[in-house]
Formats: C-alpha cells, sequence, structure tokens
C-alpha cells in the first residue's frame, strides 16, 4: 500500500528529505555526543600523573593534576545497585497493585499519582533530601548500626545522615515511577485467558499472579530494573546535594563517605580549571558510556518480546 | 476470587499466604506514596512563606549574603526562555523523526537504527548533555555561558521524549484516513500535513508539553551551560543567565536561612509549573480520548 501507483508530487522530495534528515539528526547528535567527550577528555587525561582508572584522588585543579575514577566509579555503581535493590520490590508491588490489586475505577487515577513522583524536579527531592531525609535517617542508621552492625554493610564507627545508604533512598524514590510504570504495562498485557484458566481451575489470586502474570512479565520486569538502574547512575543535583563529596571506596553505607561521576561534576564545576573540566568531562565520558550499555541491554531485553514494544515507549 | 465450585474450600494455608501477598501489594503502594506526600507537604509548607510578589518580581541582585528578600524574578525569566528556546529546537526535529519512522521508514535498517537510538538517547544523564554542550558550544567552538547553550542542552533531552510520544500518535491515525486522501489524487507529503498531522494535533500537543515538563525541572545541564548570576539577563544569547531548577539549587547550597526559605519557596514555584504543564497535557488526553482511559 505504502508504494501507491499515484503520481509523485513535486513537495513529496523535500518532505521526505526533511523527515529522514531529522531522523539522522538525531543519529548524529548521540555520534557527536561522544566524539567531542573525547575531544575534550584527552588533553587533560594526558596532563593526568596518575593512572586514570585506577587512581582514587580527585585534584584535577593541582599544578601537577592527579585525578582517577575509581571511587567515583564505586560510588555511582554502589548507590545506584543498592537504591535499585530498594526501588524494584516496591515497584513491582506498585505495579501489581494497579494492574491486579486496586477497584478499576481507581487503578488509571492511582496511576497518575505514582506517575507524579518522576514529575517532581530533581533538585527538589536533593532539597528535601538534604533538609528533611538527612536528620531523619540519622536514628533508623543508629539503630542499623547498633543492632545490624556485624554485617559489614551497615558497620563502622561513625554514623551520619549524610551517607551513602541515605543518597540511595532519595535516588530509589526517583527511579520507582519508571520501574512501576513498564512493570505496570507488562503486567496488563499478561494473557487474560491464561489468568481467567487459573482462576477456573480454582487458583487465589496470588497463584494466579505467580502462575501467569510474574512468569509472563519477567523480561520486561528486568529491563524496566535496568531502566531504572540507568537513571540512577546519571541522576546528579538531588545526590549532589546529599553525598559528603569524599573520594574513597568503602563498603559501609552508613559512614560519612560517599560520591558519584555525576555528583562530583556538579559539585567540582564550579572551581575547575582548565585541566579540570577536562577531567570533569573524562569521567561525563565514563559515565555515558556505562548508561549506554545499561540502556542498551534493557532495550535489547525487550526488543525480543514484541509484545512490550509499546510499553517500553 | 470467587470460585464456587462446591468441590473443596481452599485451604487455610493458601487463603492466608493470599491475604499476606495482598497486605504487601497495598503496603508498597503506600510506601510509594510516603514520599510524594513528604515531599509536597514540605515544599507547600515551607515555600509558603517567602511565596509574595517582592519573590516573584525582584531578583537577587545586591542582596548580601544574610539578607532576608529578594527573589527569582531573573530565574523564572531564564527559564521560560531557555525552555521556549528548547522546544523551537526540539519540536520541528523531533516531530519530523517521528514522521519520517511512521510515514517513511518502512521498517528499513535506517529506521529501525533511528528507533533504536532514539530509546538509548532517553537514557542519557541530563549532566551528560550538559557536558556535550559544554564541551561542543562553549570549549570547541568559543561560544559564552548563555540561556541558548542550556537551551540546546535540554533539547537533547527532549528530542526522544518528543519523537516517542509523537509517533504514538501518529500510529494511532486510522490507515484508512491516508487511503481516502490518497484516493482524492492528493500527494504523500500534503496527507501528511493536511490529514495525519491535524488528527494527530492534540496528542502531539500532550507529548509536547509532557517533554516540556520534563526538562523544565533539569537543573544539571544548566549549571554546566547557563552558569549562575544574581541579576536579570534577559538576553539568552549573551552571557550568564538563572534558572529556576539552578536557582533553588544554589540558594539551598548557602548556608543561611533566609536563602533556604527561598529555595523552598523557589521549589514550589517549579512544582507549580511543571505540575501545572503536566495536568493539562493529562486533561487534554483525557478529553481528547475517553475511550482510551483504563
Amino acid at each position: 500500500m505504502r508504494r501507491s501507483a499515484f503520481r509523485r508530487s513535486r513537495g513529496d522530495g523535500p518532505f521526505r528529505f526533511a523527515s529522514t534528515g531529522a531522523g539522522v539528526v538525531l543519529l548524529a547528535i548521540m555520534a557527536a555526543i561522544g566524539v567531542f567527550l573525547v575531544v575534550k577528555a584527552v588533553p587533560a587525561l594526558q596532563a593526568n600523573t596518575s593512572h586514570f582508572l585506577t587512581e582514587l584522588t580527585w585534584q584535577p585543579n593541582a599544578t601537577k593534576p592527579v585525578f582517577g575514577i575509581a571511587a567515583l566509579a564505586f560510588g555511582t555503581v554502589l548507590s545506584s545497585l543498592l537504591a535499585l535493590l530498594i526501588a524494584t520490590p516496591v515497584a513491582i508491588g506498585v505495579a501489581l497493585f494497579i494492574s491486579h490489586y486496586a477497584p478499576r475505577r481507581l487503578a488509571s487515577v492511582l496511576g497518575y499519582v505514582v506517575d507524579l513522583l518522576a514529575a517532581v524536579p530533581s533538585v527538589v527531592y536533593g532539597l528535601w533530601g538534604v533538609t528533611f531525609l538527612v536528620p531523619f535517617m540519622l536514628g533508623p542508621s543508629k539503630f542499623l548500626n547498633d543492632y545490624l552492625g556485624w554485617i559489614p554493610l551497615f558497620g563502622g564507627d561513625t554514623v551520619v545522615g549524610k551517607s551513602m545508604l541515605t543518597a540511595s533512598l532519595v535516588l530509589a524514590i526517583m527511579i520507582l515511577p519508571i520501574i512501576a510504570a513498564i512493570s505496570r504495562e507488562v503486567f496488563l498485557q499478561a494473557p487474560k485467558m491464561q489468568e481467567e484458566a487459573a482462576l477456573a481451575l480454582g487458583a487465589t489470586r496470588w497463584e494466579m499472579i505467580r502462575m501467569s502474570v510474574l512468569p509472563f512479565g519477567r523480561p520486561g520486569v528486568i529491563s524496566a530494573a535496568m531502566l531504572g538502574l540507568g537513571r540512577a547512575m546519571g541522576e546528579t543535583i538531588a545526590v549532589a546535594l546529599i553525598f559528603p563529596a569524599t573520594f574513597k571506596i568503602s563498603f559501609q553505607i552508613l559512614g560519612p563517605s560517599g560520591n558519584s561521576i555525576a555528583a562530583n561534576i556538579a559539585n567540582g564545576f564550579g572551581e575547575a580549571t582548565e585541566v579540570g573540566r577536562g577531567a570533569l568531562i573524562a569521567s561525563g565520558l565514563v559515565l555515558f558510556v556505562i548508561t549506554l550499555l545499561v540502556n542498551m541491554g534493557a532495550r535489547f531485553v525487550i526488543a525480543r518480546r514484541k509484545e512490550y514494544a509499546r510499553a517500553a515507549a | 476470587m470467587t470460585v464456587q465450585t462446591g468441590i473443596q474450600p481452599i485451604s487455610a494455608a493458601r487463603r492466608a499466604k493470599d491475604r499476606f501477598v495482598q497486605v504487601l501489594v497495598y503496603l508498597a503502594f503506600a510506601l510509594a506514596v510516603i514520599p510524594l506526600l513528604s515531599v509536597l507537604w514540605l515544599v507547600v509548607k515551607n515555600g509558603m512563606g517567602r511565596f509574595d510578589m517582592e519573590f516573584l518580581t525582584h531578583s537577587m541582585r545586591n542582596i548580601g549574603a544574610r539578607d532576608a528578600g529578594g527573589g527569582a524574578y531573573h530565574a523564572i525569566v531564564g527559564t521560560l526562555e531557555q525552555v521556549l528556546l528548547a522546544s523551537l529546537i526540539a519540536v520541528p526535529i523531533g516531530l519530523l523523526t517521528a514522521v519520517y519512522l511512521v510515514e517513511y521508514g518502512e521498517g528499513g535498517r535506517l529506521s529501525r537504527t533511528i528507533s533504536f537510538f532514539v530509546d538509548v538517547m532517553t537514557g542519557v544523564p541530563s549532566v551528560v548533555s550538559g557536558l556535550f554542550v559544554l564541551a561542543f558550544w562553549i570549549l570547541v567552538l568559543g561560544m559564552p555561558f548563555s540561556g541558548f547553550a542550556g537551551a540546546l542542552a535540554l533539547s537533547i533531552l527532549m528530542m526522544p521524549v518528543v519523537v516517542r510520544s509523537a509517533e504514538e500518535m501518529l500510529r494511532l491515525v486510522p490507515r484508512e484516513l491516508r487511503e481516502a486522501s490518497y484516493a482524492l489524487g492528493v500527494p504523500k507529503w500534503r496527507t501528511i500535513v493536511k490529514v495525519v498531522l491535524p488528527t494527530a494535533f492534540t496528542g502531539i500537543v500532550t507529548g509536547v508539553m509532557l517533554a516540556v515538563a520534563r526538562v523544565a525541572g533539569e537543573t544539571a545541564p544548566l549549571l554546566l551551560t547557563v552558569f549562575i548570576t544574581d541579576s536579570i539577563n534577559v538576553d539568552p544569547f549573551n552571557g550568564p543567565q538563572m534558572g529556576l531548577p539552578l536557582y533553588v539549587f544554589d540558594q539551598a547550597g548557602r548556608p543561611t536561612d533566609t536563602a533556604i526559605d527561598r529555595a523552598w519557596t523557589g521549589a514550589l514555584t517549579l512544582i507549580l509549573i511543571v505540575m501545572l504543564l503536566n495536568l493539562v497535557a493529562r486533561l487534554i488526553t483525557w478529553w481528547r480520548s475517553p475511550a482510551r482511559r483504563r
């Protein structure tokens, strides 16, 4: 049908060209992001007197620049994984609530309420986190440290509010809506016939969900979680206000250490010299590559299941 | 579930398990709503204090470190200009790309590549788009920090959102409409411009507004491209500007209580703008297509 027999009009060529061109511009932008980050990162990396991938400290503004991505990358990965660990079970619960538990009439409104979580700007979460959540978390953190301190994650001698845990909690809140929204769409697409068959055979609601909804939705939930992970890694301002901005590797998530690539860019940009800016761009390049891989992985999982195509848009 | 088979009642253990999961699911939803309520409550409570005419009509020029007063006029003006410019760049490119994907792509390799990278582009961290504009526009081309540079960074974040929503709307346009137009001898491009786009118009507007709402709250890219100023600068092409998210970040980082108060009020103003955009967008979809409601 598309290649129909009608005579081509003179306007068709230019219009086709413009719309194709727009698509190509988009591809070019993606390529340009990579290229220009590399172009500006290389001089700084050459001025670096240490090894970029293994060095912990970040002093690119010194006369003998010393900087490395190790501590920052560690903080980025740890905080995002913690956020994912907290957010995914809750998000699956929220998605099930809206797809299979809430009254039909309320479901769409309640779904919108959860979507609103995503509409709150990240800087507002940062402000909320630093003025409310940081002092609030001091109590629970002390409790965890006192009673579960034998777990290395909760160990350590000093317990502060501005910790890895608090930052991860804010990240978890921020990525919850996207994981919940995609999981919800996938759960709604679970074959109705199977659900009804399970119920007809006498399954309880939970047994029906476990047998027909969850197995169907698993790949969708996995890719949703990966998209959430990518988002948590790139999240900047909220965590920039909360992280204590240290440069060390520590698994003690209640202690006064923690930083991420993105937070370091926001905090370090103001006083950065020429080399300093280059170093921040180099760290941004690392972040870009990591998030690109995570996102492409997530998209790959979705793309294999055609029926998910709409849910993930 | 009510399954009256008269064979055997569901055993107590299975019923208990079912109840238990139900409680967990309800709890998960409550858990998700608590932070939202907490954020909104604190923003309204702390933000109302300084939500006055001075805040909306004055900048931070000549406001000392410890002084009360001052406002976000410069930031509001900056945000409006930056978001408008970003939309002017992102909407045409995004819309045309969507047209390509739906009308011309025909499932070929280029269209599949573009489609894939649009998805990947939605995952580009906002701080990376800021770094890109910093590297390309400011460091390589030697342009100044400006509102326009910020708009460039925001437009990169907007494009994939516009493409995806517009694409979905264009696919909803019934094929019969196109075929009727072709049958009347209307060329393809005029069919798109006169039939397809007008049919999908409200849906596209909704998508654009959601995209605008998304980027209006972005801070990180502005920090790297617009820089920070306390004065009013209405020219988005020259010199540092301010943006509302940036204003909140800047004030939140200052150590005095008066600054924190201003940060809360800035946050309130920002949330009002973003929520308004969201609400209007949702209302448009709601009115247009009651059948699509779930």
